[in-house]
This record gives structure tokens, C-alpha cells and sequence, in this order.
């Protein structure tokens, strides 16, 4: 019992740490990759200075998020006079705590046997083993589902307690934006839950270890690539980031329905969003990019097209999962930015006719290909 | 009633101009005959169409085809910048200021000001402190404090105090224009001034001389001139014939210093 404890802690204390790591190593990678992007610097100016010396360490401008951070702390707190100053002060929590907690019921690693990894300990562990993840929920999409959808309720919250017209319509906006990508995004996801046969992400990830075709790993974009495209779309369009980010028009709604917050209350919105680009990243290397697996590997090592086995040494394993999660998922947050600074914005009409009448449609006849497929075959990847 | 000439028309747009302005003469005057107050009859209004038809093809509706050569495009300039950087080198266009600087300066660049020295009297300025660039500029930048020298009959007044309040200055040009006397010019370069202390972006007199040109610059006085030095300066022009303009100076070793005693001194009077 103690030794679940003990371990339950470690990995809750890691998903968050992963998680802060991202929301503020992020705010540096937008600003520096957009920089690179356009032929810029960026940002390069804040620096820590060793003290009692002259030395600054600039670090490529890494310092930048902590300067943010710092100075959103320091602000001004202004406060709107509002009647409805709970779901005012309550509202960036709403919107930041289910982002955190989604992460609960990725994976982000294989099984960890404790008695293996350190020895010493081999008599206190026992037999026990532990799939590295902080919930091992059966119901695990449910629930990326469940508290994905109460970030809308944050939004509508903050616009709708700020007393502003413009906070009021960008709520609007990103509900009813959000609400209809929401729809999406499931939908494209019917398709591998049909193909794997389960909604436990660790499952899921297990699923994508085979080899399907001969030499292909058996991962989910290469099984359904199509609903790899509209899930990172929608996906993106639930973030609201550019191309979709129509709940924040600086020109006709200032900030959207964060425009009467200031200070860290704001800065939770943006950190929110930040967390939720990696959040993406990650849901999306889980369901469709093998999750913590490189191609070919399951817990023992790995298992090459031809019949060549290479087995590793179980800390192998578990350090090269580790490392495999995150590297899949900063490369996918990469590519978010990547498209953010790329791709202009839609019109607001464009969004929702995008959603409905092009998302939409499609993510069906993905399904039903999908679902007569599966029976064809009897199954596949089971 | 005239046949309308049809102009030399070598688009679509502009025949159809044409057209109009013919249809619409013709209709003016039938209805000129008809009555004289209607002179400008309801006419089928045509709107003239600025911008061009969409011509997007398939491919461009297949939205997302053009979103991956997009995506193409912007991750190859970011790769190949990343590149850069990782190798040591700069992969950006941007000049480093204040810790780099420029040297492709435009001729015509309106940066530093310098004062002009005399030919005969090397050192002092060209200025006779006739405050028209104080007065003409827009910015209010320039103090001016003239002095008299009764013994220099060709140039009794002087400029004894010149200085220019570069935290304020909009870089017009108005006071190279305005001065009568070839005084005050701009050289390419752009003052040195990024720091911390508003006090310090003051230049005074002698920062303004320190201009050493390669050609002669001095206002000759005295008649023909015959008697007056043609050079300039008694020192060999700097750094050969190529470099028009010299450095002024560097800002590290020689930072101008405020010419300023008290604080505000140069805002609180103007020096009548």
C-alpha cells in the first residue's frame, strides 16, 4: 500500500513537472521558432546575471519566460466591478485545472517494475508493477473528453461574469467554437476506437506495437491517416490558436473573453494554453503515433519486421519511453507553432461552415469506411 | 451631338470605360433637349470593379494541399535558420544594435549633426549663431548661446554654446536646410546614444566639431578668397581619399559627456 503511495506521488509529481516544463519552455519555443520562421533574432534580451561578477548568461533568451512570468506577477491586479465576482475570480481556474487534468490518463511510458529498476528495493516492491501513468482509468478518452469540454465552461464563465460587451461576444465565440470542434474531434477518434477496441489509452498505445502490412509499424496514423488530419485540426481549432483564434480578435474584441483580466489571472489563460498545445501533442503521439513506443518496440525491446528480437534491459526500456514521449510530443508542439505562424485566420462564418459542413461530413464517411473495414477484416489490430 | 471618340484601349476595363463615358454623353444630351433642369437623368449605374476576379483553381480549393506547400515553405526557412544558428552563424537579417552596427548607411541618411569649421580660423564654427535652425525646428531640440569676438571683423558673432537634445530630435533635416551659412550639416551615421540617462543624449559643442571632412567645407571670406587657406584643416585628411565620412567617435572610449550641470538646466531657460 505504501509502495503504491510512494509511487503514485512520483508519477504525479512528474506529470505536473512535464507539463510546467512545457507550458513555460513553450512560451520561449513560439517566440523563437516564429523568429526563425521570418528571418528574426527574437527574443535574446533578458539575462541572469551571476552575482558578485559581470557574467550574464543570456541562454538564447531562456530567461524570457521567467521575465514574463515575473512581471504578470508583479502587475496591477484590476478587477472589473462585476456582480458576479466569484465566477470572475473562479473562471482561469476553470479553464487551466481540467488541461492539467487531462494528462492524468495519458501514458507516458510502458510498465515500470520497481523491484527490477532498483534493486535494493526488490524485497520491499515485491512482484508489483505499475503502468506508468497517474490514472489507470478504463474509461481513459471519456475523461480527456469530459474535462476537455469543461474548458468551455472557464470561457463562457470568464466573458460572461467580466460586465463587457467585448468579453461577453468572445465567450460566445469560443463556446460556440469550441463546442462544435468538440464534436469533431470525437468523431475522428470513433474510427481508432472502433479499430483498437478499447478507450484505455495505455491499451491503445499497446495496440500500436504490431506491424500491420509487413514492415509498417502498426500506429494509428498510418491505420487511419485521415482522421490523424482532422484530429490535429480540430484540435487546433479547440485550442483557439491561429488559424482559429477568432475568440481573440485584437481588432473587433480586444482580447475575447479574457479581455478584463490582468495580471497572473491572465497569465493562467495563456499558461492554460500553452499546457493545452502540449496537451494536444501528446493526445495526439498516444492515439496516433504509437504513444511512448518507438516503432517496432514494446516493453521488452524491440521487434523488427524481418523476426530480428532485440531485447533491452528493463531501466533501457523505461529511460528510452521516457525520452521517446517527450521528443514525440515537443516535435508535435513544434508543428502547432509551425502552423500558427504559417497559415492566415479564417473568418468567424468560415470557422463554424469549416467545422459543419466540411469537419463534419468528412469525420462521418471516415467512420462508416472505417467501421465496414473493421468488419470486413474481422478486426484488425486486435 | 458627337461621335464619341473611343480611346486608345488596351483593356477590357478601360474599353468598357470608354463605353460608358460615350453612353453617358449621349443621354445627357438627349435629355438636354428635352428639358434643361434634368440634365442629369437616372442612368443605369455602373460600378467599376477595382479588384481582380478569384482565379483560384482546384488545387487552391483543396485547401489543405495548399496548407501543406505553406507548411513546406515556412518550416524549410525555419530549418535552414536553425541550421544557421546551430553552425555559429547568423540566421537572420537583423542588425545586433547597439552591440552591432550597420556600415551600409545610405549617402543621403540623415543621421549625427556636425558643425562645419571655419577655413580661416580652424576650430571655431561656421555658425554666426543666427538661430534660424532653432527657430525652424519642429522638434525644439536646438540651444544656442552667441557670443561676440569684436576682433574678428569677418565673423564677430559666434556660436559659444551649441547643443542638440537627441532624445527629442526627429531627424527632419529642417536645420541643414534653414542655415545660411553651410553650418550645420548630417552625416550617414546615426548618433550613438542607446542607454539608460536621458541627460546623456545631449551633444554640446565640441561633439559637434569633432567632424573631420576629406573636401573643404569652409565659407570663404575676405573677397576673392586669395588670401585664405583652401584646405580646410591643417591635418591630413583621415583614412585616404575612399572614406567620405569619417568616424565621429566611439562611444566607448570617447562617450560624450552631459553637457548638462543641473539637472533640467537646458529646459528651465532659454538662452535669449
Amino acid at each position: 500500500m505504501t509502495q503504491d503511495l510512494v509511487i503514485a506521488v512520483m508519477f504525479i509529481l512528474y506529470a505536473i513537472s512535464v507539463l510546467m516544463g512545457f507550458g513555460t519552455i513553450l512560451t520561449w519555443v513560439e517566440r523563437k521558432q516564429a523568429a526563425l520562421m521570418s528571418d528574426r533574432i527574437g527574443a535574446n534580451r533578458a539575462y541572469i546575471r551571476i552575482p558578485g561578477t559581470q557574467v550574464k548568461l543570456v541562454w538564447w533568451g531562456l530567461f524570457h519566460g521567467m521575465a514574463d512570468g515575473l512581471k504578470m506577477l508583479v502587475k496591477e491586479d484590476w478587477r472589473p466591478k462585476t456582480y458576479d465576482w466569484y465566477a470572475y475570480a473562479v473562471a482561469p481556474w476553470v479553464a487551466f485545472a481540467p488541461v492539467l487534468l487531462v494528462f492524468a490518463v495519458i501514458p507516458f511510458g510502458g510498465t515500470l517494475v520497481p523491484a527490477l529498476l532498483v534493486p535494493p528495493l526488490a524485497d520491499w516492491f515485491g512482484d508489483r508493477v505499475y503502468p506508468m501513468q497517474v490514472a489507470q482509468l478504463d474509461a481513459g478518452l471519456l475523461i480527456v473528453f469530459a474535462f476537455g469540454g469543461m474548458t468551455i465552461i472557464g470561457a463562457m464563465l470568464a466573458g460572461w461574469s467580466s460586465s463587457n460587451k467585448f468579453s461577453l461576444l468572445g465567450a460566445l465565440r469560443a463556446g460556440s467554437q469550441m463546442i462544435s470542434y468538440e464534436l469533431v474531434m470525437g468523431l475522428t477518434l470513433l474510427g481508432l476506437i472502433l479499430i483498437y477496441g478499447t478507450v484505455n489509452l495505455d491499451e491503445a498505445v499497446r495496440a500500436q506495437s504490431g506491424i500491420v502490412l509487413g514492415v509498417l509499424p502498426a500506429w494509428g496514423i498510418v491505420l487511419q491517416p485521415f482522421a490523424a488530419v482532422l484530429f490535429l485540426t480540430a484540435a487546433i481549432a479547440e485550442n483557439k490558436r491561429i488559424p482559429f483564434d477568432l475568440p481573440e480578435a485584437e481588432s473587433e474584441l480586444i482580447a475575447g473573453f479574457f479581455t478584463e483580466y490582468s495580471g497572473m489571472r491572465m497569465g493562467l489563460f495563456m499558461f492554460a494554453e500553452f499546457i493545452e498545445i502540449a496537451i494536444i501533442g501528446a493526445l495526439f503521439a498516444t492515439l496516433f503515433l504509437g504513444g511512448y513506443n518507438l516503432p517496432y518496440m514494446n516493453d521488452l525491446g524491440f521487434v523488427f519486421p524481418g523476426g530480428y528480437t532485440l531485447s533491452l534491459p528493463h531501466w533501457a526500456v523505461v529511460l528510452l519511453q521516457l525520452a521517446t514521449f517527450l521528443a514525440k510530443v515537443f516535435v508535435l508542439c513544434s508543428f502547432q507553432i509551425l502552423i500558427r505562424w504559417t497559415l492566415p485566420r479564417f473568418r468567424y462564418d468560415q470557422v463554424l461552415t469549416f467545422a459543419w459542413k466540411f469537419l463534419f461530413p468528412l469525420a462521418l464517411a471516415n467512420l462508416i469506411v472505417t467501421a465496414v473495414a473493421v468488419w470486413l477484416l474481422g478486426g484488425l489490430g486486435q | 451631338m458627337s461621335l464619341p471618340v473611343v480611346r486608345a484601349a488596351n483593356s477590357a476595363d478601360a474599353l468598357s470605360d470608354a463605353l460608358n463615358d460615350a453612353r453617358s454623353e449621349t443621354q445627357a444630351a438627349v435629355s438636354e433637349g428635352a428639358s434643361a433642369g434634368a440634365r442629369y437623368v437616372d442612368r443605369p449605374h455602373v460600378r467599376r470593379q477595382y479588384w481582380n476576379e478569384p482565379t483560384m483553381g482546384t488545387w487552391e480549393r483543396v485547401y489543405l494541399l495548399e496548407v501543406v506547400r505553406g507548411l513546406l515553405v515556412t518550416g524549410g526557412v525555419f530549418l535552414r535558420n536553425l541550421g544557421k544558428w546551430m553552425t555559429g552563424r547568423k540566421g537572420a537579417l537583423t542588425t545586433y544594435y547597439p552591440e552591432e552596427k550597420r556600415v551600409d548607411y545610405a549617402q543621403g541618411n540623415r543621421g549625427k549633426h556636425v558643425l562645419t569649421t571655419r577655413a580661416d580660423k580652424p576650430g571655431a564654427p561656421q555658425c554666426i549663431a543666427c538661430n534660424m535652425c532653432a527657430t525652424v525646428c519642429p522638434a525644439k531640440v536646438i540651444e544656442i548661446e552667441a557670443g561676440f569676438d569684436l576682433a574678428d571683423v569677418a565673423h564677430p558673432k559666434f556660436a559659444a554654446r551649441f547643443e542638440i537634445d537627441y532624445s527629442r530630435c526627429v531627424f527632419c533635416g529642417l536645420c541643414v536646410e534653414a542655415c545660411p551659412e553651410d553650418a550645420i550639416r548630417t552625416l550617414p551615421e546615426v548618433p550613438d546614444f542607446p542607454g539608460h540617462d536621458r541627460r546623456r543624449m545631449w551633444l554640446g559643442r565640441e561633439e559637434l566639431l569633432t567632424w573631420r571632412p576629406t573636401v573643404a567645407t569652409g565659407k570663404v571670406y575676405g573677397g576673392d578668397g586669395a588670401n585664405v587657406p583652401t584646405h580646410p584643416h591643417p591635418s591630413p585628411p583621415l583614412e585616404g581619399e575612399g572614406a567620405s565620412t569619417p568616424r565621429l567617435f566611439d562611444s566607448h572610449t570617447a562617450a560624450p559627456s552631459p553637457p548638462l550641470e543641473g539637472e533640467g538646466a537646458g529646459r528651465t531657460g532659454r538662452h535669449s
